[in-house]
């Protein structure tokens, strides 16, 4: 009888994907049979481990080993050397160092960036195959709602979910027990529920990697809600740009029919539930839960304006809910644990985990997920391990472009919604960005805004015109046309837009701007008064010159300008740049191995 | 499925497949499967250990290592216990395995005349 006594789980999340962990995958299969191990070896594809930045990663079980970067050619070595011969390859090992020994540690629940985290959304995520039903049953999948089906009442379950404090985590933070108690409590039999998976905002890729790594987790949840608020058919509706997410949803959709999970008389119960997946082309609008309404009905994904509420007339006309995958992912838990445990984890008002998408200017690029009440330094820098190559830290931008940008004084803040709302920015669905001293926060709101312009529906015109004027004004002061009339005018113009616009994107676009213009103003002066930008990105305001005195002579600066605007002689004359042709490119400054070029 | 009865079963089922992945088990069972543990039999030691901690539910993880220098007396098979504390069993055969995972993981005895000490001190060192 032949035996597995090793598993290889392979990530196979997008970001991992991108870094060709199929073909990994495929070598593992390959080496395995050179080395005749097929039969004790079990090669596994698994969801987001979250630590994107050491990815591809492979996870060695029971062994517990995980490597980090794995290429392609490095499989046979991990083959031949860890599986056959039983020696770890020490070079590829995922590792950290001690802060004060700086000894290294290689326990993966002791590695910083996992130590402060406490998952339970991605509580599968790099653990489980995330296209094989039965692993996810092996983890306590679907007892939930087997147990939900056969003995609570609809109202028993929307009281366990309020009890838990569970709010909703696509940004708002509604209180997703009071959310179905709405629903319920509308006469009719025709009700819907929705899972939002149109996950937009620019760095975000928590619902992507939950929906990648953990599918069955977001069925079991939406079936439970549906029984909840009296619904017998769901919609997930998610984007297309999500192909891995769309396909493995699909197929788990799939199994868990074939399985009596879903469809008539779920756990003999008599309950009915179907669930059908509607892909959306990408819009940001239609995040918005009228807007996705709309979408789902085959209409232009435009919104409109609440009331009424969705729960009194949503998809079709029908009362109808919609929840966040992560929201969702969380429903099962709080069942199988009981609303106690949730509740005892977070803060006063924001109960249990948030998923983090840590990006920018961060040395450990991932997901993470962390108790509500956690502060930002805690996951900068002890999860994240600060900004890389020694730069200043200088903000953090959460909840995308409704949110805003946080500074030094806010980092001890413990995150949860009201304190993030408090502290000039919101909780968002997850994205959170790090920026540097090398970022100029003039720029980050005009690029937040590019993108608002571009994702303006169009329906009402705060939003449609008052955005293409705010950003209009926004690349003016970036090109040092700025005076102080018109960033008054700016001001103006985003309460304006606030107090007027249909919906939620409308409302919250001007945020990227109040906020930066709050903790940043000097910056906004410095470009108008000094026609400079302190970040040196803002290219218009930009010189390039060479100090004499450092200058060697050697002409590489004048080799590399694509424009010949440097000239000098060399061995004899310091070169000079002509402003009137420099198209600051900054190749001389890149070319210079004296640091002589000095951009201003 | 049709019941909640259906689905612990197959959970059991199910766990079988992946409760390697779970870290925390009572003993650490490793063998020396360097090409003195293979050439010696590690293999078939091995596969004992793997079969019967399947069927028997012991709660260890069986894992491999490299050579740790007595090639001597290969097949090694260690047992790590979780506060630390470690067995050496020297010149182990696959039947000699079961009976390990019987006394030492079922019961908790250790089997002295198996360790490398006792293996030691009958070739008078």
């Amino acid at each position: 009888m032949s035996m597995i006594r090793t598993n290889v789980l392979t990530c196979a999340g997008t970001g991992c994907s991108a870094s060709q962990s199929g073909e990994i995958f495929e070598n593992f299969n390959k080496y395995l049979k050179e080395h005749g191990l097929e039969n004790e070896v079990k090669v596994v594809k698994t969801g987001c481990f979250g630590l994107c930045q050491k990815g591809p990663i492979v996870a060695i079980y029971p062994d517990k080993v995980f490597y980090s970067h794995v290429k392609p050619e490095d499989v046979e070595r991990i083959v031949s050397e860890h599986l056959y011969k039983g020696r770890v390859v020490t070079d590829l090992e995922l590792s950290d160092e001690d802060m004060v020994t700086h000894e290294k540690i290689l326990d993966i629940d002791k590695i910083k960036f996992y130590e402060k985290q406490q998952r339970i959304a991605l509580r599968n995520c790099g653990k489980i195959n995330p296209e094989d039903i039965t692993e996810y049953i092996a983890m306590r999948g679907y007892e939930a709602v087997g147990n939900v089906l056969t003995t609570m009442t609809p109202q028993d379950v929307i009281d366990v979910i309020k009890a838990s404090g569970l709010r909703g985590r696509g940004g708002a933070g509604f209180p997703s027990g009071l959310k179905w108690q709405f629903e319920k409590d509308q006469p009719g039999d025709e009700k819907y529920v929705i899972c939002n998976a149109d996950e937009g905002d620019p760095g975000a890729f928590m619902d992507r990697s939950i929906l990648e790594g953990d599918p069955h987790a977001i069925i079991e949840g939406m079936t439970i809600m549906a029984y909840a608020v009296g619904a017998h058919k769901g919609y997930v509706y998610i984007r297309a740009e999500y192909p891995i997410a769309v396909h493995r949803l699909q197929v788990a959709i799939d199994q868990a029919k074939e399985y009596g999970l879903l469809g008539n008389d779920i756990f003999g119960s008599g309950f009915d539930f179907d669930l059908e997946l509607r892909l959306g082309a990408g819009a940001f609008v239609c995040g918005e839960e009228t807007a996705l309404i709309a979408s789902i009905e085959g209409k232009r994904g435009m919104p409109n304006p609440k009331p009424p509420f969705p729960a009194v007339s949503g998809v079709w006309g029908k009362p109808t809910s919609i929840n966040n995958v992560e929201t969702l992912a969380n429903v099962a838990q709080i069942l199988l644990n009981g609303a106690d445990w949730y509740a005892g984890i977070g803060t006063e008002k924001s109960k249990g985990t948030k998923v983090f998408a840590l990006g920018g200017k961060i040395k450990n690029t991932g997901l993470v997920e962390i108790p509500m009440g956690t502060t930002l330094r805690e996951i900068i820098y002890e999860i994240g391990g600060g900004c890389p190559n020694n730069k200043a830290f200088k903000a953090v931008q959460t909840g995308g472009p409704s949110g805003g940008c946080l500074t030094e004084h806010e980092l001890d803040t413990p995150i949860d919604y009201e304190n993030l709302v408090e502290a000039g920015s919101m909780m968002g669905s997850g994205g959170m960005i790090v920026l540097d001293e090398d970022n100029c926060m003039v720029d980050v709101a005009r690029f937040y805004m590019e993108f608002i312009v571009d994702e303006s529906c169009g329906k009402c015109t705060p939003c449609r015109v008052g955005t293409k004027r705010l950003l209009e004004m926004l690349t003016k002061i970036t090109k040092g046309q700025g005076t102080m009339e018109l960033l008054e005018d700016m001001e103006k113009l985003c309460h304006e837009i606030q107090d007027t616009a249909l919906c939620g994107l409308g409302q919250t676009a001007p945020n990227p701007i109040l906020s930066t213009l709050k903790n940043f103003r000097e910056e906004y002066l410095m470009h108008i008064y000094e026609r400079r930008c302190p970040a040196a990105v803002c290219k218009d305001l930009l010189t390039y010159t060479i100090d004499k005195e450092a200058c060697k002579k050697c002409s590489a600066c004048a080799r590399q300008c694509p424009v010949d605007a440097i000239t000098g002689v060399p061995g004899k004359e310091p070169f000079v740049i002509d402003h009137n042709k420099c198209i600051k490119c900054g190749g001389c400054m890149t070319a210079c191995r004296f640091n002589a070029v000095i951009r201003r | 499925m049709k019941s909640l009865e259906d689905l612990k079963k197959m959970r059991e089922e199910a766990l079988k497949k992946v409760e390697m992945r779970e870290g925390d088990k009572e003993y650490r069972v490793v063998v020396g499967m360097a090409t003195c543990g293979i050439a010696a039999g590690a293999r078939p030691v091995l596969n004992r250990l793997v079969e019967e901690t399947a069927e028997k539910n012991y709660n260890c993880a069986v894992t491999q290592t490299g050579c740790i220098g007595m090639c001597v007396y290969e097949p090694i098979v260690e047992v790590y216990g979780k506060d630390g504390e470690h067995t050496t069993y020297v010149k182990v055969t696959p039947d000699m395995a079961t009976e390990i995972l019987e006394k030492h993981i079922g019961q908790g005895e250790i089997i002295e005349e198996y360790t490398v000490e006792a293996a030691r001190s009958g070739q008078g060192e």
